[in-house]
């Protein structure tokens, strides 16, 4: 029984990251009084991230200033069924992040939107390449919502954040002399602001892809390049390119982020309201199960606490929604043994390689000048974008020579074959320090019939609930995918010309290792989609089976994609609050008959 | 905070009516207190008579004076502990005499010399709005700590005989458009803008209450909590010369223009009064602070210098105070001092970097500065402080570099001013509006 009862409220928001932000802006202006829970605590620039305190690599990156506390909750990990699994106790492998603003407070800022055939990646390879070009326990499905439908919201998002960059068509007409990406789908205006600068050694990676017969473009960035004011009245002010992005609340309102882009506009109205500091335990329901009637969460000084609402909207960090449905009894959960059910279904990451080159004293590339968001991209790999049918794998992946500033502490980097100590390592990496950069492979994940999320039977969190069980292993698809694409790249990487070039790729047969950090790019769980015995929302983002719950964020994806997923969690969430706004509230009703 | 949740959905007329006509139908009472609920944001009633967490106009907020501190009153309905009680005459004779319903002088940190221009018309509204129109708050008055004999209440008339004039009401002309007249009226009345921006003398009294005939009026204030206020007359060095009406109303309804943004005590200003002023009201305030002669008649106008900028881009770091600046202020207000847009003010030419005392400049690099969040402008854009950052020597170096590069003519700082300040500076926390957020 819950200590307190509060007011019943129009709406509840779990988790204030991006797009529980977005969902707070959209329902207030439609007059709703919303609610927003956050676990974590309250955050701002000032003065989370104030200058110069915020340039602290031990306290944000080693110390996990801004990520997940593993001490109350975590989740926990097998390669496969047949395994134990153990707790994620150390921030390794991927960051989730935790308190106000989410991941999107101490993300890097690479603002992408999506290949239009990721959307419907099912009926797009089966079309083009046949039904048994998907492998055997691969589940594929479409997301259920076109590009096109989503193309206004991705526009919105661009202009919220102020990313910067250079279309390469609008409306369908070649812009700017054809600088942008030519592999972009079309768009109904320019980006908000224009393309970034770019630094040196992502102007040597461009040189040399080009030379190569590749496409390369300046990413879209939400590390902005003027001064702007977004849509909401909000503020940001010009990158600087101290390096300081991923992982860090960025001191000079540079990085687009819901604590810099939202919230100050939700402060200034009275049907909003934001409680830090407080952990939802579960979404209730009424008798029938087919209605929420609010959330039950924990707050900062341990009273449960009940919030009735009218409508909750789950917006956790991606997998986290799959918890709260399967703690909550929403949906079916998914059964790897029948395939029946669908919380937890359509588990994806992302498959990361890189390829580093050395120049050895005197090429000064200074690599700690930078910014996370923006560097030289190239498409030429990614999605479909690339005959597919002689190669027999499933996916693809951007690459991009984005400098990030060198952290001490996670380690400089020195050529292959460098003592790990003493005198010549020392000497190494004097000679390397500002003379070595890298490009990154940001390979897609397929889904797959045992990559799965479940409640774990034996380990529970600081509340005593059970904690989200991963049974996630890399598959041969994908790797194999990662070491073609990284393959292609060897060429760019010699052109590059260096003295010499390490390259981090998967082995086939490499299992999914939690220690090195990869990605925090986790997708799936609740995914949207078209048929309610494979997915957990439809189209709208609509639960299918308790009316006003609607789910948001990355976890929605059915299948990864190659590009980072806030573009499409966000743009995917002003699609929601859109079908919310035009059509939900006047008539509260499953959206789609089912 | 929820000092203005009381004031949300009403929706405000700047319609002027005849006070007799007010109480004749509950419309008439309504649009009454809606023109008084407006009036009392725009003479700030609400920054003083509420304190910090507190109720909105139950009193209690401590105001620091030269002689000691002081406490606000009580102003809510209330009839035990307010202004319940209190007939209209009770109210104008306070708000035009400082005198309270007891028969004794109230300090003049309340500014009834210029609350007595308010006209008749606007005072009965605000007395509506003070009856009806706020939740009473049972809540007594603090007692001062102002020690004998200056806690004497009797000097207090002889101070009003000598320093308040006669009231001279306002005829409002009913005019719809901005005007000069109405400008004068807003800030030399409600506006009470002269407490802060007009020299005090020896006795406190602001040695001018109107434009009229004075140069002094509004000819820059003292330090206030160890901020400038500075001129707001229409004059070079300082005041208000370089910025346009357009300029001035934009600063008053967003806390920030191309020129400047709003820093240390005028953010409350803003973010309590200015912001929900209309458009008319702050462009006849804008059009009339314009139309204030200068005091400062031999100031120069500023033109911008381009040595420092050309000598900075190229590496050439002239002293201690250039070096500061390259490796701290830089990176957002640019080498050419130009800032960026209005997320990072320029330095290069902005008024407050021009005046002889450089306190305002030193208290900002050492407790930073957060720009007020406001409706039209909602973000806190905050530098932080440098106080743990830089010395007293390293804060007079930057200080002193920024006053006078770019063609800027400030004053320069000492290490003995830092070090004065830096006794009582603390960390900048952002000014705006935060309903609901918690923890």
């Amino acid at each position: 029984m819950a200590d307190i009862k509060m007011k019943p409220v129009d709406a509840v928001i779990v988790g204030f990251g991006w797009t529980g932000a977005i969902m707070a802006k959209e329902l207030t202006e439609a007059g709703l009084h919303v609610v927003a829970l956050e676990r974590g605590a309250y955050r701002d620039t000032y003065p989370d991230g104030a200058y110069p305190k915020t340039l602290d690599e031990l306290t944000y990156l080693q110390r996990w200033k801004l990520f997940q506390d593993m001490s109350k909750t975590s989740v926990t990990f097998r390669h496969a069924g047949s395994d134990s699994a153990l707790p994620y106790r150390q921030i390794g492998a991927f960051k989730p992040g935790e308190g106000v603003g989410g991941a999107g407070l101490h993300w890097a800022g690479q603002h992408w939107r999506v290949h239009p055939e990721e959307l419907k990646l099912k009926s797009h390879y089966q079309e083009k390449y046949g039904r048994k070009f998907i492998p055997n326990g691969m589940t594929l499905q479409d997301f259920g919502v076109t590009y096109e439908e989503l193309e206004p919201h991705f526009d919105f998002v661009e202009k919220m954040m102020g990313t910067s960059g250079q279309a390469y068509w609008v409306k369908g007409q070649v812009v700017a002399g054809g600088v942008g990406n030519p592999f972009e789908a079309d768009r109904s205006d320019n980006y908000s602001l224009p393309r970034q600068k770019t630094p040196y050694p992502a102007h040597l990676f461009e040189v040399a892809a080009r030379e190569c017969g590749l496409h390369p473009f300046q990413e879209p960035s939400a590390n902005v390049s003027q001064p702007y004011t977004n849509q909401y009245g909000c503020q940001m002010g010009p990158c600087n390119f101290c390096g300081f992005c991923s992982g860090f609340a960025c001191y000079n309102y540079s990085k687009a982020s819901p604590n810099v882009n939202i919230l100050p506009a939700l402060k200034q109205v009275e049907n909003f309201e934001l409680r830090s500091n407080c952990n939802v335990l579960r979404i209730d329901l009424d008798s029938t199960k087919k209605k929420a009637t609010g959330v039950t969460y924990v707050d900062a000084k341990g009273n449960t606490v009940e919030q009735p609402a009218a409508l909750v909207i789950a917006s956790t960090f991606a997998y986290n929604n799959a918890r709260l449905f399967l703690l909550s009894g929403i949906g079916k959960p998914y059964d790897p043994t029948t395939g029946k059910g669908a919380v937890g279904k359509n588990l994806a990451y992302q498959t990361m390689s890189s390829v580093r080159m050395f120049y050895g004293p005197g090429k000064n590339l200074n690599g700690f000048i930078g910014a996370a968001g923006n560097g030289v991209a190239l498409d030429d790999f990614n999605a479909d974008n690339f005959d597919h049918a002689p190669l027999g794998f499933v996916g693809g992946g951007p690459v991009w020579c984005n400098p990030t500033g060198i952290k001490p502490i996670s380690g400089i980097p020195v050529p292959t074959g460098t003592p790990k100590w003493g005198k010549n390592w020392k000497t190494a990496v004097k000679d390397n320090y500002t003379n070595t950069t890298s490009f990154e492979v940001h390979g897609s994940n397929m889904v797959y019939a045992d990559n799965y999320l479940d409640l774990d039977p034996t380990y529970t969190d600081s509340f005593g609930q059970p904690l989200l069980r991963f049974t996630f292993d890399l598959k041969d698809n994908d790797i194999r995918m990662s070491r073609y694409i990284t393959e292609q790249m060897q060429k760019v990487a010699k052109a590059m010309n260096p003295k010499s070039i390490q390259t981090s790729v998967m082995q086939i047969g490499d299992h999914f290792d939690l220690r090195p950090y990869q990605t925090t790019h986790w997708a799936g769980g609740v995914a949207m989609g078209l048929d309610r015995s494979t997915s957990v929302l439809n189209r709208y983002l609509q639960s299918w089976d308790v009316h006003n719950v609607f789910a948001v964020g990355s976890g929605v994806f059915p299948v990864g994609i190659g590009y980072n997923p806030t573009g499409l969690a966000t743009a995917l969430a002003y699609w929601s609050a859109k079908a919310i706004r035009e059509q939900y509230l006047k008539d509260p009703r499953p959206l789609i008959d089912a | 905070m929820k000092i203005f949740s009381l004031f949300s959905g009403f929706v405000l007329t700047l319609a002027l009516f005849d006070a007799a006509q007010a109480a004749s139908s509950p419309t008439a009472n309504q649009q009454q207190i809606a023109r008084g609920q407006y009036l009392a944001r725009v003479g700030d009633c609400v920054a003083c008579h509420t304190a910090r967490n507190g109720q909105p106009f139950a009193g209690g907020l401590p105001i620091q004076t030269p002689l000691g501190k002081i406490y606000s009153t009580n102003i809510t309905p209330d009839k035990e502990t307010g202004i319940g009680n209190w007939s209209y005459d009770d109210f104008a004779r306070l708000m035009r005499h400082g005198e309270t319903k007891a028969g004794y002088a109230v300090y003049p940190a309340m500014p009834y010399p210029s609350y007595s221009r308010t006209s008749d018309a606007d005072m009965h509204a605000l007395y509506t709005y003070f009856q009806l129109g706020v939740q009473p708050v049972s809540q007594d008055s603090y007692g001062n700590t102002i020690p004998w004999p200056l806690s004497l209440r009797w000097p207090l008339k002889i101070w009003r005989a000598m320093f308040a004039p006669t009231p001279a009401p306002y005829a409002d002309a009913g005019d719809e458009e901005a005007s000069v007249a109405l400008g004068a009226y807003l800030v030399e009345g409600l506006g009470h803008c002269g407490s802060c921006h007009t020299p005090r003398g020896v006795a406190l009294q602001e040695q001018a209450l109107t434009g009229e005939g004075s140069s002094i009026y509004l000819s820059g204030g003292g330090a206030i909590d160890g901020w400038i206020a500075p001129s707001l007359r229409n004059e070079h060095g300082g005041g208000l010369a370089d910025w346009s009406v357009a300029d001035i109303a934009e600063f008053l309804r967003s806390g920030r223009n191309q020129r400047s943004a709003s820093f240390g005590a005028m953010n409350d200003v803003i973010v309590e009064s200015t912001q929900f002023m209309t458009d008319r009201d702050r462009t006849s305030i804008a059009a009339f602070l314009k139309s204030l002669p200068p005091r400062q008649t031999d100031a120069k106008p500023y033109a911008y210098d381009n040595n420092i900028s050309q000598a900075l881009y190229a590496g050439r770091v002239s002293g201690a105070g250039a070096q500061v600046y390259l490796d701290r202020c830089a990176a957002c207000h640019k080498s050419n001092g130009k800032g960026n847009g209005k997320a990072f003010p320029a330095l290069a030419g902005n008024a407050v970097l021009q005046t002889g005392d450089p306190t305002s400049a030193i208290h900002i690099v050492l407790s930073g500065a957060a720009m007020p969040a406001t409706r039209a402008a909602p973000s806190a854009l905050t530098m932080a402080p440098y106080a743990d950052v830089l010395n007293d020597q390293q804060i007079a170096d930057v200080v002193s570099f920024i006053q006078t590069s770019w063609g800027n003519s400030g004053g320069k700082a000492t290490v003995d001013q830092v070090a004065k300040l830096r006794k009582t500076a603390v960390p900048v926390s952002a000014r705006g509006r935060t309903p609901g957020t918690s923890g």
